[in-house]
C-alpha cells in the first residue's frame, strides 16, 4: 500500500479511537468536554514512559495509558460531575490547558521541545484490531442497560433520577471509559509519530475531536466511524484551502446545531440489520403509495389523499 | 514589603481586566444559563479592532477604543442572533448551546488566521513606558489606566443594572425568564442588551490585553482565566465575578513574583480544582443552582 495513504489510514484509525470515547461521553451521556486532548497527552506520555524508559512491551504501555487516563478522569469527575454541566466544561477546559502547561515545564520528559525516540510500535494492524475492539465494546455498552441509562441521563437528567438511575454513577462511567479510549489513542499516536510534544495535544485537538463527533451525529457509533474517516481524509485532499478548513468547520457546527442537531447519522446506526430494515420500509412505503393511488382512483374526490401518519 | 506592595498593585491592575471579561461572561450566564464559550473570540476581535483602528485608520487612542467596543458589542449581538437565537426559540437542550458556542469560537479564531494571518502584532506605544511612583511602589501608566477604566466600567454596569428599568428587567429575567416575560418584559430585548453589554466589556478587555501583551488570534484563550475567575467568585454572580477576578489576578502575580513565572498560568487551574472540590458555589454563590 502507498505509504502516504497508509499513514492517513493509521491517523484516522487513531482518531477513531479517541472519537469513539468522546462519542460515548457527548453523544450518549450528554457531557461536553473541552479537554480530551489532555487525556490523549496523558496516554501518550504514560505509554512512552512504559516502553521507552521501563522497556515494557507495547500492550503494557497501552494498558497503562488507558489506566492512567481513566484514573485522572475519575478525579476530575469526582470534583465536577455532581454539579451543573457548566462546571464540568470549565474544568475540562482548565484541565486540558493545565496538562499541556505541566508537560511544557517538565524537562524530564522533554518539556516544550518534545520527546523524541519513542519506539515505532504502532502498525496499521494493531490500530485496526484496537478499532474493532473499541467499536464492539462500545456498541455492546450502549445497547446494554448501562447504555440506556446513559441515554436517559442525556435526555432528561431529573426524570432519569426520579426513575431511580444513579445519574452521577453513569456520567462517571461514561467519562472514565471515554478517557481510557482517549488514553489508548494517545499511546498509539505517540508510538506512530515516535515523537511527542505537548503542543500536539492543545485545545484545537480537543475541539477537532468534538467536531468529528458532532458531524458524525450525536448518539451514533457508525456516524462517529464515518466522521473520523471522512474528516481525517478530507483535510488531506483539501490541502490547498487548509487554512479555511476550521472556518468552515466552525460555521458548519453552528449550522448543524440550528438545522440538524443530531448530525449526519444522529440516532441512526449503520448495521446490516438497519440497512435491510431501511429497504424493507422503502418497499413497504412504495407498496402503500401504489395501493393508495389505486384507492384514490376508485374513490376520486373522496378522502384526503395523504398517507397515514 | 515594597516588593509585595508592588506585586499587589500589578495584580490589581491585571485582575481588573479579568473582571471585565468575567462580568461579561457571568452576565450572559445569568440570563441564558449556559457558558458562552464564544466570549474569547469577541475579546480577540476587540483587540484587533483597536489595533487596526490605530495602525490602519490612524485614529487617536480614544476613537480606536470606542470603535473597538462598539464593534464587539455589535459582534456579540450578531453571534447571539445567528448561533443562539434559533436554539432559544425552540428551547433546545443546554448541550446544543455549548456546541454552538464552540462553533462560533472556532469560526472567529480561524477567520482571523485565514484572513489576517497568525502573526503576533504589537500595539503602538500610546502611554509610554514611564511610570508613576507612589513612595516605594511604581505604577505603569498603562496599568493605572487599565485599572481606572475597568473600575469605571464596572461601576457603570452596576448602576445600570440597579437603577434603570432595563437593568431591573435584566435582574428579573435572570431570576426567572418565563415569569419575566409574563410580566411584560421583552426578554428577547433583554438577551440582546445583555450580549451587547458583554460584548462592550469584552472589547475594552481585548484592547487592554492587546496593549499589555500582543495581539494574536489565540488571545481569546485568556478567557479560560475569566471562566475560572467566575467559578471562583460564584458562577452567575456579578460581584462574585469581580472579586474572583481581582483575587485571581493578585494570586497570579504573587505566584509569578515569588515562585516562578511558569506556574503563573497553572495556578488558575489549581484554584479551579480547589474551588470545585471544597466550595463549588464559589465565594459569593449560594447554591450551584442559584443565579445572579
Amino acid at each position: 500500500m502507498d505509504a502516504y495513504i497508509e499513514g492517513i489510514l493509521m491517523l484516522s484509525g487513531i482518531n477513531l479511537i479517541a472519537v469513539l470515547g468522546l462519542s460515548l461521553l457527548t453523544g450518549f451521556a450528554g457531557l461536553f468536554s473541552f479537554g480530551h486532548a489532555g487525556f490523549m497527552a496523558i496516554g501518550a506520555y504514560s505509554a512512552a514512559i512504559c516502553t521507552k524508559l521501563l522497556g515494557l512491551p507495547f500492550f503494557a504501555g497501552i494498558a497503562a495509558a488507558a489506566a492512567v487516563a481513566a484514573g485522572v478522569s475519575w478525579l476530575i469527575g469526582r470534583a465536577t460531575l455532581k454539579l451543573k454541566g457548566d462546571y464540568f466544561c470549565i474544568a475540562t477546559l482548565g484541565f486540558g490547558e493545565a496538562i499541556r502547561l505541566i508537560l511544557d515545564n517538565f524537562q524530564g520528559l522533554g518539556g516544550a521541545r518534545g520527546w523524541p525516540g519513542i519506539p515505532p510500535h504502532t502498525t496499521l494492524l494493531n490500530i485496526l484490531i484496537l478499532d474493532v475492539i473499541g467499536v464492539v465494546l462500545l456498541a455492546n455498552l450502549v445497547r446494554s442497560r448501562h447504555g440506556r441509562n446513559m441515554i436517559a441521563v442525556r435526555e432528561e437528567e431529573l426524570a432519569a433520577k426520579v426513575a431511580g438511575i444513579d445519574t452521577f454513577r453513569y456520567k462517571m462511567l461514561a467519562l472514565v471509559i471515554s478517557a481510557a479510549y482517549a488514553g489508548v489513542a494517545g499511546a498509539l499516536l505517540g508510538h506512530y509519530m515516535t515523537f511527542i510534544q505537548p503542543k500536539m495535544f492543545s485545545m484545537v485537538k480537543s475541539t477537532e475531536l468534538t467536531i468529528i463527533v458532532i458531524f458524525g451525529g450525536l448518539g451514533s457509533i457508525s456516524g462517529s466511524v464515518l466522521g473520523a474517516v471522512v474528516l481525517t481524509f478530507l483535510p488531506e485532499l483539501l490541502r490547498a484551502v487548509d487554512k479555511w478548513r476550521l472556518v468552515v468547520y466552525g460555521l458548519a457546527v453552528i449550522g448543524i446545531m440550528i438545522g440538524r442537531p443530531r448530525g449526519l447519522m444522529g440516532g441512526f446506526e449503520l448495521t446490516p440489520k438497519s440497512i435491510r430494515a431501511h429497504f424493507a420500509r422503502r418497499r413497504e412505503e412504495r407498496a402503500i403509495k401504489a395501493g393508495q393511488a389505486a384507492e384514490d382512483e376508485a374513490f376520486s374526490g373522496g378522502e384526503d389523499g395523504k398517507g397515514g401518519l | 514589603m515594597a516588593q509585595f506592595l508592588q506585586q499587589m498593585v500589578n495584580g490589581l491592575s491585571i485582575g481588573s481586566v479579568y473582571a471585565l471579561m468575567a462580568v461579561g461572561y457571568s452576565l450572559v450566564y445569568s440570563i441564558m444559563n449556559f457558558s458562552n464559550f464564544a466570549h474569547g473570540g469577541v475579546i480577540m476581535f476587540g483587540a484587533y479592532f483597536g489595533f487596526f483602528a490605530m495602525t490602519l485608520l490612524k485614529l487617536p487612542f480614544v476613537a480606536s477604543f470606542a470603535l473597538a467596543f462598539v464593534g464587539t458589542s455589535v459582534l456579540a449581538v450578531v453571534i447571539e442572533r445567528v448561533a443562539y437565537k434559533p436554539l432559544r426559540e425552540r428551547s433546545a437542550p443546554f448541550l446544543y448551546f455549548i456546541i454552538s458556542a464552540m462553533g462560533a469560537s472556532i469560526f472567529l479564531e480561524n477567520i482571523i488566521i485565514a484572513t489576517i494571518g497568525p502573526t503576533f502584532r504589537t500595539y503602538p506605544d500610546v502611554f509610554g513606558r514611564s511610570s508613576i511612583s507612589l513612595g516605594s511602589v511604581s505604577i505603569g501608566r498603562l496599568d493605572l489606566i487599565m485599572f481606572v477604566i475597568s473600575a469605571v466600567c464596572l461601576t457603570g454596569l452596576v448602576l445600570f443594572i440597579d437603577k434603570t428599568k432595563m437593568g431591573r428587567a435584566i435582574q428579573a429575567s435572570a431570576y426567572n425568564m418565563k415569569a419575566a416575560a409574563l410580566m411584560g418584559v421583552n426578554t428577547d430585548r433583554v438577551v440582546m442588551i445583555v450580549f451587547a453589554l458583554g460584548g462592550l466589556l469584552a472589547g475594552i478587555a481585548g484592547v487592554f490585553f492587546g496593549m499589555k501583551y500582543t495581539v494574536y488570534p489565540q488571545i481569546g484563550n485568556i478567557t479560560t482565566k475569566s471562566f475560572v475567575a467566575a467559578v471562583f467568585g460564584g458562577l452567575g454572580s456579578l460581584p462574585g465575578a469581580v472579586l474572583g477576578s481581582v483575587l485571581l489576578g493578585i494570586i497570579e502575580t504573587l505566584v509569578a513574583g515569588y515562585l516562578s513565572s511558569q506556574f503563573r498560568d497553572l495556578i488558575a487551574f489549581v484554584i479551579l480544582i480547589g474551588v470545585l472540590v471544597f466550595r463549588p458555589t464559589g465565594i459569593m454563590g449560594k447554591t450551584t443552582e442559584d443565579k445572579a
